[in-house]
Formats: structure tokens, sequence, C-alpha cells
């Protein structure tokens, strides 16, 4: 846990970099800093390996004062990764992988395992690679190198400073669906700075949105579209994302109306069972003419197998009317990572709605205008 | 044929004193590159990591003026401090080798990808594991081109140092012109030159090994 | 302090030789130079315009200049006799390789927009060559007119081994009567020629370079 107090960064020319920053940073969550340039961005970033020392306030890293920490040696302890890629030329890629471990003064055979595991997490061969030099690689395949090499000391903190910006666009789009399948797997604590907000909304848990040294919102990607905190954000978002209300089809287009649904009369041995057999963690409960009562979850269903249905059905779940605006919807999904019941009117359950699929095709709708413009 | 005749004949009977003339050379070259290289790469190294560009402009003035001085104008204006012989003339040499090697050991640490400078201190090296680890491998290439050209250059200034009495191959050459001798002209410049390529194509390979694209 | 009374006082009583040899050594190397330029650059030219003679070209420039200057101009002595013209030929030998080098990377360096925008509008190889490429040249000949001009000064001060004037003159009989105050009247001069030919031509390169910028 990395948490910023009342940070703040003046340079000695005068300038003012940073002001007041209060932050912490989520552990094992893609924590992404941006904003224009000379937002404070990459300062704040910087701040955490102290590669630039800030002039207010305190950083604490687990609790600890991190000017109490020896900057060589924190350094080792945290991942980094750098625009410029910055592999070293004059080195084999398995010596770049093994440059942390080797200054940790790790065992041979150690090191050996953490660079060949590494390597095919990034689907390059070893054999084939490790004994090539950095020059031989494409940039992608560079950079792929410059993320593991971030890894190899098994840090829990990995800082990437705008580290794909400067890869063509399919390299890019490669290395932050591998950065996402990666991050599923070692769940480290990134914290990824960069202007491109496509990418930012793409990969991030949490998104820190910076101007003039100023922290202006801090949101999980959903939230920072659906409620931006004022103009500016607005604008930096850009107005095609914000403004798909016309654009979206209506709700009616996402709503599955061949969903499952149990009544409330049946056996919770056969609620359990429809469970099962559709792969779901939840299912509506509804009266004999289809009313919406609540739903039932398969695991509380699974420990209290002899109760009844009645008695287990959670009633204050959320639903949605099925005449409400997509792009209302879309503000209240930031939560919600289960299939939502649909209701009309007088609360009959008309259908279900899969968030996941509605924010797919909405960034696709959103992709699709900002390509036309 | 009758010339190459006669070029055998001079090299059965003088090989010896050629032999000696080319010794004397190489020493004198040699200690010249040695002191040069010990002297030079560290100079530039630490021109690179200060921010004072006043001591940077002096420096590098200081070691042009060297170089635009004539040669045979610095040799004999060591004279007076060192006599003749030996020390003036790998003194002179030496102040006259200081600017190309200079200049590129500068070049090459500054050509260094600011990128590859920032990975290494985010990664957690320290100043001293940055410059032997990093730095210097990554501008050796550099350094080591820097090395060549000036070495070749001192081959061949090393001639002149005979003018101060120091001796080397420029003693053969001297002689040849006093005695209108062709052969001593002709072999006193073609084993400078043959040092000097030669030494050109060794530490060519040392580049080749320590080159990594 | 005494020696540089005795230094002054030296120099005061001999001005006129010694102005003599001075313009003598500025003269030999305006000759050389003069020569260099109007072979140079026709060479450069050609290296630059014929892909295939560059490499000729400029690798025989390449070996003249690994040639000691001393055993240079013994070598020409053999052949040319003793004198100013053996002097001035080694000099033009001696400064073809800044000239030609120069006049090559100048006419390559210019920016293919600028080339194809005069053949757009019309010119022959040779109006591109002669109104484009060229002028956009001059500040690099330039650099190498400085460069030239720094080693013909040098090697002109050891002219007087193969019975040239110059300021070598009062330096070597210095270095051979071992008398410290010959050599510095003889050196002074010479380093003067050489850092006010350095930083003359420094400033018309900075000049023509602002002018094109």
């Amino acid at each position: 846990m990395i948490e910023l107090k009342g940070v703040g960064k003046v340079y000695e020319d005068g300038f003012q970099a940073l002001n007041n920053i209060d932050l912490a940073f989520e552990n094992g969550k893609i924590n992404v800093l941006i904003g224009p340039s000379g937002c404070g961005k990459t300062t704040t970033m910087k701040l955490l390996n102290r590669l630039v020392d800030y002039t207010d306030g305190e950083i604490l890293l687990d609790g600890r004062n991190l000017k109490e920490i020896d900057p060589i040696e924190l350094r080792r302890q945290m991942g980094y990764v750098i625009q410029n890629i910055g592999l070293f030329p004059h080195m084999t890629i398995y010596n770049n992988v093994a440059a942390v471990p080797k200054l940790l003064k790790w065992p041979k055979e150690k090191i050996k395992k953490s660079v060949m595991e590494l390597l095919q997490l990034v689907n390059l061969d070893p054999d084939t690679y490790m004994n090539r030099f950095p020059s031989e690689l494409s940039g992608g395949q560079q950079q792929r190198i410059g993320v593991i090499r971030a890894l190899a000391a098994d840090s829990s903190i990995i800082l990437m400073d705008e580290p794909f910006s400067a890869l063509d666009p399919i390299s890019r789009e490669q290395l932050q669906d591998e950065l996402i399948s990666l991050q599923s797997e070692i769940n480290k604590t990134i914290i990824f700075v960069t202007h491109d907000m496509d990418e930012a909304l793409k990969i991030a848990d949490q998104i820190i949105l910076m101007k003039n040294g100023h922290i202006i919102q801090k949101d999980s990607p959903n939230n920072i579209i659906a409620n931006p905190a004022d103009e500016f954000v607005k604008d930096f978002i850009g107005k095609k994302r914000l403004t798909p209300k016309q654009k979206l089809p209506s709700l009616d287009n996402f709503i599955s109306k061949s969903f499952v649904s149990i009544q409330s009369d049946s056996s919770t041995a056969e609620a359990i069972k429809q469970m099962t057999a559709y792969k779901l963690t939840n299912i509506p409960v509804v009266t004999q003419d289809d009313m919406y009562l609540g739903s039932i979850n398969l695991y509380g269903a699974l420990d209290n197998q002899e109760e009844t249905i009645e008695n287990l059905v959670e009633s204050d779940t959320y639903t949605i009317e099925s005449t409400t605006e997509t792009v209302e919807v879309i503000n209240e999904l930031n939560s919600i990572n289960t299939t939502i019941p649909v209701v009309d009117g007088n609360g009959k359950l008309v259908g279900t709605l899969d968030p996941y699929q509605l924010l797919y095709e909405w960034r696709v709708t959103s992709e699709y205008e900002c390509g036309e413009q | 044929m009758i010339f190459f005749q006669g070029y055998m004949k001079y090299w059965r009977e003088d090989y010896s004193s050629i032999l000696a003339y080319m010794y004397e050379h190489m020493i004198i070259s040699l200690t010249v590159i040695a002191l040069s290289i010990t002297f030079s790469i560290p100079l530039a190294v630490y021109l690179t990591k200060i921010k004072s560009d006043l001591i940077k402009t002096i420096t590098f003035n200081i070691a042009n003026i060297f170089q635009t001085i004539p040669t045979i104008a610095l040799l004999a204006l060591v004279i007076p401090l060192f006599g003749i012989g030996f020390v003036p003339a790998v003194v002179a040499l030496f102040l006259y080798s200081l600017l190309p090697l200079l200049r590129n050991t500068y070049a090459g640490m500054n050509s260094i990808d600011p990128g590859i400078i920032e990975a290494a201190k985010g990664m957690g090296y320290g100043t001293i594991q940055r410059l032997f680890k990093i730095e210097l491998p990554v501008a050796l290439p550099y350094i080591m081109s820097g090395i060549r050209v000036t070495s070749v250059y001192i081959i061949s200034w090393t001639t002149l140092a005979a003018l101060i009495g120091a001796g080397g191959l420029g003693d053969l050459v001297l002689a040849g012109i006093g005695y209108n001798d062709s052969m001593m002209i002709f072999t006193g410049t073609f084993l400078a030159i043959i040092i000097a390529i030669s030494l050109d194509l060794v530490i060519n390979k040392i580049e080749k090994i320590f080159s990594y694209s | 302090m005494n020696f540089i009374t005795e230094l002054a006082v030296y120099m005061a009583e001999n001005s006129n030789e010694l102005l003599a040899l001075t313009i003598e050594h500025i003269l030999m190397v305006a000759c050389g130079i003069a020569l260099s330029l109007v072979i140079g650059i026709p060479l450069g030219i050609l290296a630059a315009r014929f892909q295939k003679l560059a490499p000729v070209i400029i690798s025989i420039t390449n070996v003249i200049q690994l040639v000691p200057s001393l055993a240079m101009l013994a070598i020409l002595m053999l052949y040319l006799g003793f004198g100013f013209k053996t002097i001035a030929i080694g000099l033009f030998l001696y400064s073809l390789l800044p000239i030609v080098k120069n006049t090559y990377v100048g006419i390559k360096e210019v920016d293919d927009g600028i080339k194809e925008a005069g053949i757009g509008i019309g010119m022959s190889p040779l109006q591109l060559l002669a109104k484009i490429q060229f002028p956009l040249s001059i500040p690099y000949l330039m650099a190498g007119l400085r460069l030239a001009a720094v080693i013909a000064v040098s090697v002109a001060a050891i002219g007087p081994y193969i019975g040239a004037g110059g300021l070598g003159k009062e330096i070597i009989s210095g270095i051979s009567l071992q008398d410290d105050i010959k050599i510095y009247a003889g050196a002074i001069p010479a380093t003067l020629i050489a850092i006010i030919a350095d930083l003359a031509l420094g400033l018309v390169e900075r000049k023509t370079k602002k002018r094109l910028a």
C-alpha cells in the first residue's frame, strides 16, 4: 500500500509541479495516472522510487516513511518500465532480465528459473531469445522484455512510465492485452502513467486524472465517464466518449429475453440445479405471474439446502427498469459484476442484462464514432 | 629490380639497427597511448558528470590549443622544461593526443540513450555500479574507436620525436634526408605505416569483441 | 622573468628576420592550401556525384594522411629536390583529406527535400550542383579548410629539414644549438599563426553556417 499525504513538489526554479496530493494506490490493481503533459503525472510516479524527491508532505510505503528507505534499495524493490524501453544494449536478453536479481545477489539457479518463466509468460521462447541482444528484437518484443525485466525481482510494485506510447498501434494493443492478462496472474500493484485515454479506459482499475499538479478526479474507468467531475475532465475524456446517448441503441437491445428464472414455490434443489446447469451464480426468483421478488445466490443456496426459496431470496437486489436510458444504466454500472434483472413498470421480470456485454457494445460504438471523425 | 636487390642488401646489413629504431618508436608511441588513455578517459567521464559548462569549455579549449600548436613547436617548447630525449617527446605527444581521445570519450558517454540511464537509475543501480556496468560498457565502442584513431595518429606523430633526440623511426628518415638515402627514408616510412596499420587492425579486433550489435 | 626579458630583447633585435620567416611560413601554407582547394574541391564533388568513385578517392586521401609528415616530405625531397616547391606539394597532399572529405560530406548532407525541390523546378544536375548543393556545403568546406590550415601550419614548420624556410628554421636551429631563446622565438609565432588561423577560419565557418541556418 502506497499512500501520499499532502505531497508537494517545488523545483529549485520555483516551479510547483505538485500541490497537496492526497492519494492511495490500490494494492494488486492497475492504477493509471493520466493528464495533459506537464500535469505532474510522471513526477508523481517518480516520487515513488525517489527519482524525484518531494518537498512537502509524506509518502508511506506499507506504513514506512519513504524517505527513511535508501533510494537504491527502494528502487530494487520496485519494477520500473520506461517509455524509451531502455534495455541495456551491451547485455543479452537474459542478462537484461536478470539485471535486478543480480544486483540483489540472488543465487544463479533462482535467477535462471525466474528469467525462463518470465520469458515464457510473454510468449518469447527462452532458448531462442535469451542469448540475443536487444538490437535483434522488434520494438514490441523489446518492450515485452522491458516489462518482464521489471517483474524479475518479484517486486510487488511496478512503475510504468508511458511504456507503450512509443510503439506502433498494433504492438501497443497487443502489449495492453498482454498486460491485462499478465496482471490477472501476477496481481501486482501497478502504477501506470499515460496520456492516452483509450489506454487508460482499457487497462485501468483506477484512473487518477491530473492537471497542473492537482488531482482532478480519481475513479474507476466507468465512473469517470459516467460522472466527469468538471468541464476539464469532460474535455479530456473527449466529447465523443461522453455523448453516446443518442447514438446508443435503446436498452431493449441489450436485454436478454431468454433468461433463466425460478418460481418462488420451487424447491431449493431445483434452483441449484438450474444455476449449475446454466453456470450462474445468481438466479432471479419470480411469482407465478412473473413478478420479480429478488434473487438467490448459488453459495447461499448450497449452504442452506433445506431452506425454502422464499426464505433464501434476497429482495434488496439491484434491478433496472426496462424503460431506462441506456446511458443512465452505464452510469450506474461501475460496481455491478453479475447479471442484472430487468423489470417493467409493474415490477414484472422481463429479462436480464449482462453488464459486460453492454459496456463492450458501448465501447465499440464510441470507438466507431471516434474513427468516423 | 636493382632497387629491390639493393633494398634487400640494406635490410640484411642493417636489420638490427632498423629493429632498434622500430622498437624505440613503439616504446614511445605505446607510452604516449597508455598515458593518454589513463588520463583522457577518466577526465572525459568526469566532464560528462559535472554541470559546469565553464570547466568543460576551458578543458576542451586547452586541449584544442595543444592540438593547434605545430607539432615541432610543441616538441621544442618542452625542451627548456624537460631537456631532450624520451621524456620531453612523451610529454609533448601526450599533450598533443589529449583532444581526440577526450572528444571521442565525451561524445561516447553523451551518446548513451537517456532511457538507458533512467532505466538503470530506476532499477536501483548505484552511481558507481551504473558507471562501470552500464555507461562505460555502452560507450565502449565509441571509446575504442577514439583509442584506435588516436593511436594511429600517435604512431605518425612519433616520427617527429626524433627531432628532439628521442629516436624512433624518425631518426631513420632524418638520416636518410641527411645522406639523401632513399633506402633509409622508405624503410622508416613503411615501418611507421605498417605499425600504424597493424595497431589499427589489432584495436579493431578488440573493438569487435566489445561491440554488441 | 629573466628568460622572458631575454626572449623579448632577442625577438625585438631580430624582428626583421622573424617577420620574414613568418611571411615565408604563411606563404608556404597559403600555396599548399590553395593547391589543395583547387584539386580537393573537384575531387570531393566527383566523389559525391559518382558513388563508385567515393571509396577510392576517400581511401587514397586517407592513406596519404597516414604517412608521417616528416617521411612524406623526405620522400618528396627524393624526387623533387629541396626547396619551396617540395614543401608546397607536401602541404597540399597533407591538407587534401579534410578538404576532399568535407566537400564530399557537405554535398551528401544536403537535405533530400531541398534537392527534390531543385529538380522539381527544372534544374539540370549541373545547375543543381552549382546552385544548390555546392553553396549549401560551404559551411562544411570551411570546417575542412580550418582543419587543413592548422595541419599545414604544423607541417610547414618541419620544412627546413628539406631545405625550405619559415619559422621552423628558427625552431630547428634552436634545437640543434640548445638555445631555448631561439626555440621560443620560433615556436611562439608559429603557434600564434596556427591559433589565429584556427580562430579566424572558425569565425568564417560560423558566419557561413549562420547565413544558411
